[in-house]
């Protein structure tokens, strides 16, 4: 049982205090983590942003990532939505008794991959084991602090009519990633999540301009979903056109199998962009500059009427409403 | 061949609607039977595309949004049964029965399985030999075949505690009462693209010949629709009436000689209840004498109070095409997605939910 994960890991005992120092703080070190005090002290100055989030993925490994990275890119890229320069981050696990510790550094180890990615520090954390059946596997919970460079001003409620609408890249790779894993319902496919941390991509767009209205990651619910909140919050109505919004051949078959439509899948790579008009091209040609921006579209532009609403052009001219999601396409997708 | 770009493209689609447009001078009624048809028809916004002189109508099609409530109430019934687990497709959960729904009856500890196909419901019963595995059969000529290898399956695999609750429907007989009641005049039909690969296009020969009606079994991409529009126009232009297959890619005129031979083996032919129809002499599929001990109907004593209706929900009506969802004044205030009174806004192959989720809650 030596390398299965115990209750007693997390009891605060001796198997703790080993599977901190062996499993974690090996892995994530930095000055900051290796204090092993209670918490994280460090300086910072500017306006921050400040995010927190779970992760509850099942599988808790799928094509193109696993928890760990999810956790870490979901984080950043929820600052990053703010305009932030994701700095500093909190992990928590929540490791359900028998999880093999083989498994447990894997994902540790995607962890700390990650945050090296997105050039992020774990600064603190924590760790529970619960009975078996208390949790599936792993959970994660992250908190995440950054910090707004001046003069940038980036909220949901700023999108203005005239605003172009820009989307980083295909949609639904993760959604349909995880649900191929899924028990009673795997299929085989080549695609892989599409995972990643944002934080890079944001801060060239912003170099490009710092005049960008609204940003957002199109996570569950898809791009409808987040098209829709932002329409809601600046109270414009959200034009776009069908044969502009990236979609892979295999997200479009896979969804004509499931019954889902993709502008419903979820995403965890994937940043909308709201931009003046007149910086529309210079922020898309930063982006395509990024690797995880080279397939971005404008997609649409930002109307004053009907507010509230996200309407779309079909590929064959016709126009109709893309409402909110209703109900969960997939649980526990992220 | 990617067979789903192709079947969107915009260039394609710009043509056969200005063909359409140019071509139908008489004025007509459609029917799509099926409710994939639908779905595709609001999510690319068809209906505007074409001209007025075709109205399109929504039909019977949606397998979950005909089952009677008499038939839900059943299969509530059976989840409650002591050791049964209850298998079933995900839609049909949240669907309302006279007092109750799978997805209340599983709140209130009964254990009610989702699963994606047949073969999983298999694999439940033989991994919980002490319990009764009960998958209820619900679906059309498509799913019908599945249901029947399921059971050839149990009987090979010597898995004893399966059963199917057979509420199985056919298409044809359907139709034929829908245009025997006299209710809906229709002037060409779209036939169902899954239903007609197993069935093949001679079932429905009838309608072309005794009704006069043009058939045209479609495909479910927007392309593949348009162009079961242009044909149909054509036949009516013409003054002619035939079955016509525009989903080639799919459907052979003989059908699916495995699937059909399946079926044979394992249902006949019985009446069955519809919603808003009431019952229909073969119109429906039991479990024959041989393979009966797999019969829920049989090997279970499901007592039901009887069936109620819901109150000021029309979802019958709009199953004949005789009203829409804008005609039922439930449609989008008390009846929503997330709070669903009447089956049609439930399934997402339904009328009321295509026009909820295309047309933004307000109707097409």
């Amino acid at each position: 049982m030596a390398d299965k994960i115990l209750l007693a890991h997390g009891s605060g005992g001796k198997l703790s205090h080993d599977l901190v120092a062996k499993s974690f703080v090996k892995a994530l070190a930095n000055p900051l983590l290796n204090t092993l005090d209670d918490s994280a002290v460090f300086e910072l100055s500017g306006r921050l942003a400040f995010t927190t989030d779970s992760y509850v993925v099942s599988p808790i490994f799928f094509p193109g990532g696993d928890i760990g990275r999810l956790a870490v890119c979901g984080t950043v890229n929820d600052l990053a939505t703010s305009g932030a320069k994701p700095l500093y981050l909190s992990l928590s696990f929540i490791i359900e008794e028998g999880l093999s510790l083989s498994e447990l550094e894997r994902v540790v180890n995607s962890v700390q991959k990650a945050a090296g990615e997105a050039g992020v520090k774990i600064v603190t954390g924590d760790t529970k084991v619960v009975t078996k059946g208390s949790a599936d596997k792993l959970f994660i919970n992250t908190a995440g602090v950054g910090v707004i460079p001046e003069g940038v001003s980036i909220s949901g409620s700023n999108a203005k009519p005239g605003d172009r609408v820009i989307l980083s890249g295909a949609i639904g790779d993760h959604g349909i990633a995880v649900v191929s894993q899924r028990d009673g319902l795997s299929f085989a496919t080549k695609l892989k999540s599409d995972c990643a941390p944002l934080g890079g991509l944001v801060a060239e767009m912003l170099k490009a301009s710092p005049n960008i209205h609204s940003l957002r990651d199109p996570t569950r619910g898809g791009l409808a979903s987040s098209l829709n909140e932002l329409a809601q919050q600046s109270k414009v109505s959200i034009r776009i056109e069908e044969k502009e919004i990236p979609v892979r051949e295999a997200v479009l078959a896979a969804c004509e199998m499931l019954g889902f439509d993709p502008l419903y899948v979820a995403n965890e790579g994937k940043m909308i962009a709201i931009v003046p008009p007149e910086d529309a091209d210079k922020v898309l040609k930063a982006m395509r500059k990024n690797k995880y921006g080279r397939d971005a579209a404008i997609i649409g532009e930002v109307e004053a009427e009907p507010p509230g609403r996200v309407v779309m052009k079909t590929v064959l001219g016709s126009s109709r409403i893309v409402d909110m999601m209703v109900g969960d396409l997939l649980p526990r997708i992220c | 061949m990617k067979y789903i770009t192709e079947f969107r493209s915009s260039e394609l689609g710009e043509g056969l609607i200005a063909r359409i447009q140019q071509r139908s001078k008489k004025k007509v009624r459609f029917m799509e039977f099926c409710g994939g048809h639908t779905v595709t028809i609001f999510r690319y916004g068809i209906r505007q595309l074409l001209p007025p002189t075709i109205e399109m109508v929504s039909g019977p099609g949606c397998p979950i949004c005909v089952t009677a409530n008499a038939d839900l109430d059943k299969a509530i019934a059976l989840s409650h049964i002591p050791g049964v687990i209850v298998a079933t497709f995900g839609d049909m959960l949240k669907v309302p029965g006279s007092r109750s729904s799978l997805e209340k009856a599983k709140a209130e500890g009964a254990e009610v399985r989702t699963v994606y196909s047949t073969m999983d419901a298999l694999n439940i019963a033989e991994a919980n030999r002490d319990k009764s595995v009960v998958f209820l059969g619900i679906g059309f000529e498509t799913t019908a075949p599945t249901i029947a290898a399921s059971i050839l399956q149990a009987e090979e695999r010597g898995i004893e505690n399966y059963y199917v609750l057979s509420l199985h429907k056919l298409c044809p007989p359907v139709i034929k009462a829908l245009l025997d009641s006299g209710e809906v005049e229709l002037g060409g039909l779209v036939c169902p693209g899954h239903v007609s690969a197993i069935i093949g296009s001679h079932p429905w020969e009838f309608i072309a010949r005794e009704y006069g009606i043009p058939c045209v079994i479609s495909g479910f991409e927007p392309l593949d629709i348009l162009q079961c529009v242009e044909m149909l126009v054509e036949q009516v232009e013409k003054g002619e009436s035939r079955v016509e297959i525009a989903y080639r890619r799919g459907v052979r005129p003989e059908g699916n000689q495995i699937a059909l031979g399946l079926m044979e083996r394992v249902f006949e032919p019985s009446p069955a209840r519809w919603r808003g129809m009431g019952e229909i002499a073969g119109s429906g599929l039991k479990i024959n004498s041989k393979y009966q001990r797999f019969d829920a109907e049989v090997s279970f004593d499901i007592k039901t109070a009887p069936a109620v209706e819901h109150k000021g929900c029309i979802c019958g009506d709009i199953l004949r095409g005789v009203k829409t969802p804008a005609d039922c004044k439930l449609f989008g205030r008390a009846c929503t997605p997330q709070n669903p009174i009447g089956p049609c806004m439930v399934s997402a192959e339904g009328s009321c939910s295509a026009y909820y989720l295309y047309g933004g809650g307000r109707g097409g």
